[in-house]
Parts: C-alpha cells; sequence; structure tokens
C-alpha cells in the first residue's frame, strides 16, 4: 500500500477537541512551573543552606529528578502511588511528575544564578548604607533574575514537550487527545502531523513572547 | 484463583533483556547522532546565513516536537508507506536524529570556541585546510565541549524510555509488563529507577567535575 490518501476532514471536525487538548497542555506547563519555581527556591535555599537536614533533602530530591526519566517519574506517580492506595487521576499524575522536575532542575538554575554574583557586590552595597532587603531588591535579585531567565523559559519549553508523555497515562492533554481521537477514526498519521505541528506552534509561540517580555523588562541588557 | 504470580528470580533475565536493550538503543543513538551532529554543527559553523537557516529550521523542528510524537509518526509514516520497519531500528533512526538536534548545538558552540588565531597560525605553519579541521579544530573545540556532551548523551539514556511506544523492549516497557503480572508495581519502579540513577548520577557527577576543573 504505497498510495496513502490523507484524508484531513476528520481531523477538521475534530480540530475544537485538539485545541482543547492543547489548552490542558499549557494548563498542566504553567501549574506545573509555578509550583515548580517555588519549591525550586525552596530546595536553592536547602542547598545552601548549613543545616545538613535541609541539603540532604534537596539534595536528594534535585539528583532523582535530574538522573531519572520523566517517563518513570510519570509512571511512579501513577501506578507506585497507587500501591499505597493513593490513585492519583492521569492529569495530577503529569502534574506532580512535572512539578517535581521543573523543581529539581530550577532549583539548579536558581543556585547557579544566586551564586554567579560576586559576593564583593553584596559587600559593596552593604557599604553604601543598604539593608538587607534593598540590597538583594535593588542588587542581587535583579542581576540574578536576568541569568535565570532563559533557563527558566528553556524548562517552560520543557515541560510543554515533556507533558506529552501524558499520552500514557490516558491524560486528556493534546497527545493523549490525539491517541484517543486517532484510534476511533484511524486517521493515525493525519491527528499525530497537526498534532506534531501544533506542540511545534506552542513552543515557538512561547519562545517568542518570552523573548518579547525579555526586551521589555531588561532592555536589551540580556543575551 | 490467583491470577497473578508474584516477582521471583526467573524474571531477572527478562529485566536484564530489557537493561541491555535500553544500554544497546541508548549507545547507537549516542554513536550515531555524535557523529552526525558532529557534522551538521561543522557544516554550520563553516556555513553562510541562507544554509545555516535551512538547516536551523530543521533542527528546531526535531528539537520542538516531542519526541514520543515523532516517535509515533515516523512509525505510522513507514507503516502507511508500506515499510514498516523493526521497532528497534525505527526507533535508533528517530532517538539518533533527535540527539542529532542536540547534538549539532553542543559541537557548532564547540567549533565557535577555537580561537580563529589558532586556525590561522595552523594554516601559516603550512597545514591544510582539513590537517587544521583534523589536528586543531576538531581536537580543541571537542575538548572544551565535553561536559555539555556528556549532558546530552545522559539525557539520551533517560529519553531511550519513550522507544517504549513503539514497541520496543526496553528497561521501563520490561517493568511495565512485569507490573501486569505481578501487581507490584512500587518495588519493580524503584528497582527501575536505581539503574537509571546508577548510571546516570555517576556520570553527571563527572561531567561537573570536568566542568569545574575545566573552568580553573
Amino acid at each position: 500500500m504505497n498510495n496513502y490518501e490523507f484524508h484531513w476532514n476528520v481531523v477538521f471536525d475534530a480540530f475544537p477537541q485538539l485545541l482543547a487538548g492543547a489548552f490542558t497542555t499549557l494548563h498542566v506547563s504553567v501549574l506545573s512551573m509555578l509550583v515548580g519555581i517555588v519549591i525550586a527556591v525552596l530546595l536553592a535555599l536547602g542547598k545552601m543552606s548549613n543545616s545538613k537536614v535541609f541539603y540532604h533533602i534537596a539534595n536528594v530530591w534535585v539528583e532523582i529528578a535530574r538522573n531519572t526519566p520523566a517517563l518513570f517519574l510519570i509512571y511512579m506517580a501513577y501506578f507506585g502511588l497507587g500501591a499505597y492506595g493513593i490513585h492519583l487521576s492521569p492529569y495530577f499524575a503529569v502534574f506532580s511528575a512535572l512539578v517535581f522536575i521543573n523543581a529539581g532542575y530550577l532549583a539548579e538554575t536558581f543556585r547557579g544564578g544566586f551564586q554567579s554574583i560576586p559576593t564583593t557586590q553584596y559587600s559593596a552595597a552593604k557599604s553604601l548604607g543598604m539593608n538587607n532587603i534593598k540590597v538583594y531588591r535593588y542588587v542581587i535579585l535583579p542581576q540574578m533574575f536576568r541569568r535565570i531567565y532563559h533557563p527558566m523559559t528553556n524548562q517552560f519549553v520543557w515541560s510543554i514537550l515533556m507533558s506529552s508523555l501524558g499520552i500514557l497515562v490516558g491524560m486528556d492533554e493534546l497527545s493523549g487527545e490525539t491517541q484517543r481521537l486517532q484510534s476511533t477514526s484511524f486517521r493515525t498519521l493525519e491527528f499525530f502531523m497537526v498534532a506534531a505541528v501544533m506542540y511545534f506552534v506552542m513552543t515557538k509561540l512561547v519562545l517568542f513572547i518570552s523573548s518579547l517580555i525579555a526586551k521589555r523588562v531588561f532592555k536589551g541588557e540580556i543575551s | 484463583m490467583n491470577l497473578f504470580t508474584p516477582l521471583s528470580w526467573n524474571d531477572t533475565g527478562f529485566i536484564l533483556t530489557g537493561i541491555l536493550n535500553t544500554v544497546y538503543i541508548s549507545v547507537v543513538a549516542i554513536i550515531v547522532g555524535s557523529l552526525l551532529g558532529l557534522l551538521v554543527g561543522f557544516i554550520r559553523a563553516e556555513s553562510n546565513k541562507s544554509v545555516n537557516m535551512f538547516l536551523g529550521a530543521f533542527l528546531d523542528i526535531l528539537r520542538s516536537v516531542p519526541l514520543i510524537i515523532q516517535l509515533i509518526l515516523f512509525t505510522t509514516f513507514i507503516g502507511a508507506m508500506g515499510y514498516p520497519l523493526d521497532p528497534f531500528v525505527a526507533g535508533s533512526i528517530i532517538l539518533s536524529l533527535y540527539t542529532m538536534a542536540f547534538m549539532s548545538e553542543v559541537f557548532r558552540s564547540g567549533f565557535d570556541s577555537v580561537p580563529e588565531n589558532m586556525v590561522k597560525a595552523a594554516r601559516s605553519l603550512g597545514m591544510t585546510y582539513m590537517q587544521t579541521v583534523r589536528y586543531v579544530r576538531v581536537p580543541i573545540g571537542m575538548r572544551a565541549v565535553f561536559p555539555s556532551w556528556l549532558g546530552v548523551a545522559l539525557s539520551v539514556i533517560k529519553d531511550s524510555a519513550l522507544v517504549s511506544v513503539i514497541g520496543y523492549m526496553e528497561l521501563l516497557r520490561t517493568a511495565e509488563q512485569l507490573i501486569s503480572r505481578t501487581q507490584q508495581p512500587l518495588m519493580i519502579l524503584i528497582g527501575v529507577g536505581l539503574f537509571y540513577f546508577m548510571i546516570s548520577y555517576p556520570l553527571s557527577r563527572y561531567g561537573k567535575y570536568v566542568e569545574r576543573k575545566m573552568e580553573i
């Protein structure tokens, strides 16, 4: 069968459902990113703290997140926790795995960004008579934010791409929705081609918006 | 009647096949992807804007479409065209291309990191163009990007878990089948996670160590 006939009508009819799936993808990525950032700040503080307990908790979290496949963590949340009687919905399983990964990766980004600022700047600001809050507000954090902005954008794009693993636990995000739709119409190729284009557009859109924000906020002071 | 049989020592062989298959496809993808990435990275470092834009767009597609979608799309495509491939072959092709997309960027920055004056000096010593590539640009440029290369290679090992969707019996898929037979997800999954961790963690530590050493 070398002459495959493309039938696009089924796909166009199902387009609203695909869009809804894309919305869920964005939804889970944004939420997991926001929660991930909060936890990442705590983990970064933990990795820099003098307390052994906090350091080890943060360290174990970061290393597990960075050194195991995303799919493994999703399975762990979906099947693994089920063994304890905690049955997560597919959405929540993917969400929690993404939060875990985002937090782990971002913690290292935050720590690196923080440590890349020379401590002499802190002393200099102090000697100018700034108090601690002012030092962070006007000197340390703005510079740090500039350095972690691009890695954060990348992590967000990664979350969008990783959420496609939801297909394997039956989540209703873009790829899961595509899988469901193609299983009733058997237009696998068409559906997944459209899904691929949608993922591409989504990631490009995110990068574009992020560069617009960067231009406005940093006024060209970012590489 | 009990439908599920508990985990036994007889399953070690089954798990071992999964481990070997994971290692196998990862090694193939890393080698092929690195070689292709080296070539593409070199072309990108050397060529003009229009070629670069064209290549860049292609690599961009590979990088911004989820691997799982690429795998499904590719297997369906070759199936529809009438040339179905073995899951291992299809998986290696896509995983290698995916690796190439990331490696080419790594190697390109490696080529760019070699100072131009060094290449000029080599030329003035009578080296041919190919000799400067072979003896100056590749060794010096590649050494500079070794930590990033290692990072990409490690992510390929982790991404190889996704090849299970097209039916390749790698570690996570064997684990999944064992889980559905034994109904002991926790123990099996923790074992699988430990395996990935034991490969990835020491190597990532080594990468960080090399990176720190290079900074000094």
